[in-house]
């Protein structure tokens, strides 16, 4: 391959723009917006790479993967090693290229990002786990002969699909518990089609199967077994439950029929398939006028599901300005291609209804940034006697979640904080109860899915010494 | 994951009583425990409350009142078929203590959903007066399992054609003037029905629960779907639920929470018959 392309000249081309679905397309479906780098396009971004001696990519990522390194195999055209050296450090590197937060991590701290464009760091992930996927055909990982210890992981998203991993590569027998009917949790019910393809997802659980992971839908734990059972009967327990119950505005009209979690409306859409309706049974309420209020990656998910499911008009209410917003860069992007309405420094205050228990109208107040809050935002206040109307059929809070109530509550002796989320060592994730780990949301409260995969590499780490010393 | 269906009998027009291998669930069911099915994998996640389980056979029992499309697929499934998913057991189980005489009221799938509840109650040293209702006789069953679980069984139908002429509510009230000393109501079936108990129990006082089962998706506390609104707090019937007092209910939320997929229902329904979509 290497001898194909010759040696680029440095520094720096121009940043390869990934190709896209164009908005106008893609909005009428729910295939990937992004149709990823071709080999050529590949080479040329990792080509921009000026391969730091001292990298501060690596430093951004979660999971600290040798960037530099794989992006330089890239860039010589060995895409085999390249893969393998992301590998060691990430076993779900399609998912992670897709849906990490890399303007905030790596990319954040590439030097080129200074002198215009970071490298795509995230668009030469995707490019190079889809290669394998697709083109070269995926390795299984050396896996360390039988340890005969048992490993039980509750909950198959991101968090609970690390560890599974990495402790059945080191010889560990894993049995992974999902409450749900389809394995990913977050991956398969939160994250949109058009984002991750959960033919992806599903690829990347195929090697875990391979790779001797058991895997048990429609087991909720707390219901068919107790973490005490489950202590019982494997040597080591990782709690990887996820998000809780989703947080409401705390106004009048919240319980109209039209108001949806941003949980339940993702959950219906992603996993019921409801935007198949009725070739598929689940239904969703196609608004004309939708308003969904948040700023992260689950409200512009949201959005541009209503925009898909043939809103006329998405509002995205937003309390603080556009710099704020904690979503990905490229998401907020997309969203408005696709014609998301974004109103900025706007709070929702009321949710009126029709006098049938159905949405109507939103009520809206501007707000104004004042002084700086504990999370270092600028605070919004509302500024008194702007508040407004609009006409909406469906309303989407997307403002977050609190701790999953169903296993914590049955599970004494395992203990929580004050909010409900489980007490766990940052080092290792160890919680109060011995063999017992838990990392990601349930942990953290709401997190990204690298952070819940950082969380579970470390969990694996410390539960195979914890096994070792048993 | 097998859950073959080991029985099915249609133990009333439209009504179906559903035996499914599922010892896991089985192993921790309780009364008044839900569980979730799938039919297949196009299928709505729909709630139904457990009727009765075995722990030796590994299978649990519930009954299907056919009203729409994921009920109809439901019932179109033949013993010996499986179905895609099947979770549980759900929900907190109601407080099973002796407090002297309760009654159990059932209509429609509530007439099995209280079988094993008298039992529990009965169980526990209470006096158990049994209530079912339905429209007209040909809508009864179970009567004889009820009969035995029971102290005493009430059979009320609106027509007269059985039993008392009218429904649960009258039947408590005439238990009330009857002199009977009530400590505990416990009612499972419709929307109306179980309001209608409530405002029978509620001038006298009695304490009364109600199972409210909302709409729900996921059913493990993550969506947030089934929150119905109980002393005017937002609560979640699959994890704060789905037993209530019934005094408390704001039934209007309840009510229209509920019929938030009508139309829907009515297109899925023409769309499995005849192919057409809106």
């Amino acid at each position: 391959m290497s001898d194909v392309i010759p040696t680029p000249p440095k520094p720096v081309y121009k940043r390869v723009q990934i190709p896209e679905q164009l908005p106008e397309v893609r909005i009428h479906n729910f295939n990937e917006v992004s149709l990823g780098y071709s080999q050529e396009q590949a080479v040329r971004e990792a080509r921009r790479c000026l391969q730091c001696k001292k990298a501060t990519c690596v430093s951004g990522c979660p999971v600290g993967i040798d960037i530099p390194g794989f992006v330089g195999a890239i860039a010589d055209g060995n895409l085999r090693r390249a893969i393998t050296i992301v590998k060691r450090n990430n076993l779900l590197p399609a998912i992670c290229g897709r849906v990490c937060p890399q303007s905030r991590q790596c990319q954040a701290q590439c030097v080129l990002g200074g002198k215009g464009a970071p490298v795509g760091i995230g668009n030469l992930e995707h490019f190079i786990a889809d290669w394998e996927r697709i083109e070269g055909g995926i390795k299984l990982p050396a896996i360390a002969p039988a340890t005969g210890k048992k490993v039980a992981v509750v909950g198959s998203g991101p968090g609970g699909l690390t560890v599974a991993a990495d402790c059945a590569q080191l010889g560990h027998r894993v049995t992974v518990f999902e409450a749900l009917h389809k394995l990913g949790g977050v991956l398969v019910y939160g994250i949109p089609e058009f984002r991750l393809p959960k033919a992806v997802l599903d690829a990347e659980v195929d090697v875990l199967a391979s790779m001797g992971v058991e895997f048990r839908t429609d087991a909720l734990i707390g219901a068919i077994l107790s973490v005490k059972e489950l202590q019982e009967q494997y040597d080591a327990v990782y709690l990887g439950l996820g998000a809780g119950l989703p947080y409401f505005l705390g106004i009048p009209g919240e319980n109209l029929a039209g108001v949806y979690s941003a949980n339940e409306y993702l959950t219906r859409s992603n996993l019921m398939k409801a935007y198949l309706f009725p070739e598929y049974d689940t239904p969703i309420r196609r608004g004309t006028n939708v308003a969904v209020v948040g700023g992260g990656n689950v409200a512009m998910d949201s959005a541009r599901i209503a925009v898909r499911l043939g809103a006329e008009h998405v509002f995205l209410i937003y309390r603080r300005s556009r710099e704020e917003m904690p979503a990905r860069r490229e998401e907020i992007e997309h969203a408005i291609q696709e014609g998301v309405d974004c109103q900025l420094l706007r709070n929702p205050t009321r949710i009126i209804g029709d006098g049938h228990g159905n949405v109507a109208a939103l009520s809206i107040v501007k707000m104004e940034l004042g002084e700086p809050d504990a999370s270092g935002r600028r605070k919004p206040i509302p500024i008194e006697g702007s508040e407004y109307q609009i006409e909406v059929d469906v309303v989407v809070p997307a403002i977050g979640n609190g701790a999953n109530p169903l296993l914590t509550k049955s599970t004494p002796g395992l203990e929580l904080n004050k909010w409900g989320y489980i007490v766990a060592d940052p080092n290792t994730g160890a919680t109060s109860m011995k063999g017992v780990f838990a990392g990601g949301d349930i942990v953290r409260g709401a997190a990204t899915v690298i952070l819940a995969m950082g969380d579970g590499r470390v969990a694996s780490r410390a539960i195979h010494e914890y096994l070792g010393s048993r | 994951m097998y859950y073959s269906i080991v029985e099915k009998t249609e133990t009333a027009p439209n009504t179906s009583l559903i035996k499914v291998e599922a010892p896991a669930v089985a192993n921790k069911a309780q009364p008044g425990q839900f569980i979730v099915v799938m039919v297949d994998e196009r299928s709505e996640r729909i709630p139904y409350t457990l009727s009765d389980w075995s722990i030796e056979d590994g299978t649990i029992t519930f009954v299907v009142n056919e009203v729409g499309r994921s009920t109809g697929k439901l019932v179109s499934r033949e013993e010996g078929d499986s179905l895609y998913s099947v979770v549980g057991p759900l929900g907190i189980p109601p407080k099973i203590d002796k407090v002297g005489t309760v009654v159990c009221a059932g209509g429609c799938f509530g007439i099995a959903a209280i079988l094993p509840l008298a039992r529990a109650f009965k169980k526990a040293g209470n006096r158990v007066i049994s209530i079912i209702e339905a429209r007209a006789c040909y809508l009864l069953y179970l009567e004889r399992e009820l009969r035995k679980a029971s102290d005493e069984l009430v059979i009320a139908t609106g027509d007269g054609s059985r039993g008392m002429r009218g429904f649960a509510p009258d039947v408590i009230k005439m238990l009330i003037e009857r002199g009977e000393r009530l400590d505990q109501v416990i009612a499972l079936g419709c929307t109306f029905m179980l309001k209608l108990v409530c405002d029978a129990t509620r001038a006298a006082g009695i304490k009364t629960l109600v199972d409210l089962c909302p709409i729900i998706v996921d059913a493990t506390g993550m969506c947030g779907c089934c929150r119905v609104e109980v002393g005017g707090e937002t609560k979640f019937a699959c994890v704060d639920g789905p037993f209530f007092d019934g005094h408390k209910v704001d039934w209007d939320v309840l009510g229209f929470r509920k019929a938030a997929y009508v139309r829907q229902e009515t297109d899925s329904v023409q769309f499995s018959k005849v192919g057409v979509k809106r």
